[in-house]
């Protein structure tokens, strides 16, 4: 791997900011593994209840938002700064705008803004809007840094020296102007004070619900997808030692991606009491989405041509490549839940639960995990990782974590609904609720169960990281090297 | 051929940031717009009014411990659903709601209409330990809340705020907010210009506390209320087809 050596080469002909992208990496590390400790620890408390200690500092419904808030904005948006900042300057060859204030203050606004919406939820201190909780002065807070963000990227491209602005850097900047766009539009709300930190949503009701949601999935559509997908444009090709499949399928997924994206919000609303036209538009754009959705997928995978031996001898590709294969099946899956009939079923069960782990394990942190270790190496100008045999335990740990997530989700979801609509004989309902809940209980068990171990393999990362930094190389076979030999 | 159009966008940051701007903002207009000028998206319904400052304290409390992660309030048009839970919800009922609870998952029951269903000494019951109502129950303990005295001494402030995102509160219900919130979870008082204002509202002392005012007792106050307002024997769905 000579990863370490180019870096140098590289960096020679332009002073580029590495700091800010080093603090992005470790705090991606870092606020990975407190994201998903609390989505485990609420795992368990969903299968054991007593897990609550009745105590209102750690009760379920105050620690769900932070482990939401943890994984979506601390963990998946440090690794989206991180990413765009190296990648920008990479592609671009040019320093990153803004000297070296800016960024820092990019850097640690945003840490400033997770630790404040973090302590509010657990204060109790929320908005009660999905994935939208910080109040009103966190809000505040974010569009500053986030002017400020939007700012050094732009910069940094009209500074660049390449002529064409690369692919990826349309997916990281698509992600910035539509996180402002739906940050102000869905936060619009009057605070009742001040000095207090109670704010009221201006808008109620219906149109309160279809503009949460236009916010809600777009968080995934821009912030989990677009953003990712432009870390995919970059890593993969990188890591491969492959150019992007399809120039041609690139410009007409990114435009129809972010086009249709936006429309995709009715389907968290079906058969609720917004108008069935809102509905109906939301659920067949839904469908449409399944397309540009599937361009990148196969953008992704395709590059690969001609080097999927890789796979074989490198588990970092493994995770990138892994994590598209996700990425395809729950943009699959997706416009499938989102059809009405189907939705009648999956609504307000774990399958959608489900779902939305097989996204957010699955395709956001399997591909941020190949960034972090792709950049690990690079950033601190190693030969290479301390141990690539970890990094295999790692995608292991993961996949097998993942499986049982998502499986166990699926037949506890698909059974809930049919419990709840299940007529005996004589027409009554044939389950109490309570019966409902009492089934889910070995399912939440292996889900908790499916958690923990991805969790595991997140610690394995830690350690590989920490001891890469040091500058420690494990001595250890290659990886699937001697099978063509023996082959041959 | 267009391709060669593409460069443009790919060299001039600018027009690139233009031309996804203006992709973005399509859907949205569309779908969002419309809902505040379409007369139809919220039915005429008989009944629906504001909340009682006290019923609002515990709707706060309600969002504050994040309910809405477990229970929905909104009944879909299924035969299961209006069976298990009621009539079918209507816009109506949340059009006071800032913000919307309608929630997007059941891992406990819906709530929208549970007023009502369950007494006072029920629900006291429940939330202090809900396994010692439910054995089989997974929702946590709320046992805190009885001991909690209710800080709403700024519930006209409150009141005033809702008014200017569109509740429409007088200026005599903002007036006696805070005499209106200590009236209502008082037993055995005269409630009569308080009902007038406030029409269904359930009263008395929630808790089974009357030497303090608690969180418990707005937060009943309030599931109490949930799904009452609308009186469904005087609804006709077909004046509203939408």
């Amino acid at each position: 791997m000579s990863q370490g050596s180019m870096a140098q080469t590289a960096s020679s002909a332009v002073d580029y900011n590495m700091d800010v992208v080093r603090w992005g990496a470790l705090a991606t590390v870092f606020w990975g593994v407190v994201g998903f400790l609390a989505g485990d620890l609420i795992a368990w408390q969903l299968a054991f209840p007593a897990l609550n200690f009745d105590f209102e500092y750690l009760n379920f419904g105050r620690l769900r938002p932070l482990h939401t808030s943890a994984v979506i904005f601390a963990f998946g948006g440090n690794a989206l700064l991180a990413t765009s900042f190296y990648v920008v300057q990479r592609t671009c060859r040019a320093r990153l705008f803004g000297g070296k204030a800016l960024p820092a203050f990019v850097f640690w606004g945003y840490q400033l803004f997770i630790v404040m919406a973090a302590i509010g939820y657990v204060m109790g201190v929320t908005q009660g809007r999905e994935y939208a909780e910080p109040e009103w002065f966190v809000d505040l807070w974010l569009t500053i840094v986030w002017v400020c963000y939007l700012a050094i990227f732009v910069g940094t491209l009209l500074k660049r020296q390449e002529p064409h602005i690369y692919v990826a850097n349309w997916f990281y900047l698509a992600f910035i102007v539509t996180i402002a766009m739906l940050h102000l539009g869905n936060n619009l709300a009057i605070p009742v004070s001040l000095f207090g930190t109670k704010s009221y949503s201006m808008f109620s009701g219906v149109q309160d619900a279809l503009t949460q949601w236009w916010y809600g999935h777009n968080a995934v559509g821009f912030f989990l997808t677009a953003g990712f997908l432009g870390m995919m444009y970059y890593f993969i090709p990188k890591r491969a030692e492959r150019p992007v499949y399809s120039y041609r399928l690139s410009i007409i997924h990114f435009w129809a991606l972010i086009f249709l994206y936006i429309w995709a919000g009715p389907h968290h609303l079906h058969y609720t009491a917004l108008p069935d036209w809102a509905q109906t538009l939301g659920m067949t754009f839904s469908i449409m989405l399944w397309m540009p959705s599937w361009g990148g997928m196969i953008n992704g995978l395709m590059t690969l041509s001609g080097a999927w031996d890789k796979l074989r001898t490198d588990p970092v590709l493994r995770f990138m490549v892994a994590a598209v294969g996700f990425y395809g099946m729950s943009t699959f899956e997706g416009p499938v839940m989102s059809i009405k009939s189907v939705n009648g079923l999956s609504h307000y069960t774990d399958w959608t639960i489900g779902h939305v782990h097989s996204g957010a394990l699955g395709w956001v942190a399997f591909v941020t995990f190949g960034a972090i270790y792709f950049l690990i190496p690079v950033l601190w100008n190693r030969e290479r990782l301390y141990s690539m045999r970890l990094v295999a335990h790692h995608f292991w740990l993961g996949t097998i974590g993942i499986v049982l997530y998502i499986t166990s989700m699926w037949v506890s979801g698909i059974m809930q609904g049919l419990m709840w609509r299940a007529h005996d004989q004589l027409g009554f309902l044939q389950y109490s609720f309570i019966e409902t809940v009492e089934a889910m209980h070995p399912y939440y068990i292996i889900r908790a169960t499916g958690g923990a171990l991805f969790l595991l393999g997140s610690f394995l990362m830690v350690w590989n990281v920490y001891k890469t930094i040091r500058g420690d190389i494990r001595r250890e076979a290659p990886i699937g090297v001697s099978a063509p030999a023996a082959v041959q | 051929m267009l391709l060669k159009k593409h460069h443009f966008l790919e060299k001039n940051v600018f027009f690139l940031i233009l031309g996804i701007f203006l992709t973005i903002i399509i859907g949205g207009i569309v779908e969002i717009v419309p809902l505040f000028t379409m007369e139809q998206t919220i039915e005429k319904v008989e009944g629906v009014r504001p909340y009682t400052p006290l019923e609002q304290a515990g709707r706060n409390i309600y969002i504050r411990e994040g309910c809405y992660n477990c229970h929905s309030q909104m009944i879909r048009p299924f035969r299961d659903e209006v069976e298990r839970y009621g009539h079918y919800s209507l816009a109506a009922e949340s059009m006071y709601d800032h913000p919307f609870q309608w929630g997007s998952k059941r891992t406990g029951p819906d709530l929208a209409r549970v007023g009502g269903k369950y007494s006072n000494a029920w629900h006291v019951a429940h939330l202090d330990d809900p396994r010692s109502v439910v054995p089989e129950s997974i929702m946590p303990g709320y046992p805190f809340l009885a001991k909690k005295e209710l800080k709403f001494d700024d519930a006209a402030e409150h009141l005033k705020t809702l008014r200017m995102v569109g509740v429409p509160y007088t200026d005599e219900q903002i007036e006696d907010a805070v005499a209106d919130l200590h009236l209502q979870a008082t037993a055995d008082e005269d409630y009569d210009d308080f009902l007038a204002r406030y029409p269904n509202a359930a009263t008395g002392d929630f808790d089974g506390n009357p030497e303090k005012l608690t969180e418990m007792d707005a937060l009943i106050a309030y599931l109490q209320i949930l799904g009452r307002m609308v009186d469904f024997t005087t609804y006709n769905p077909s004046m509203n087809l939408r």
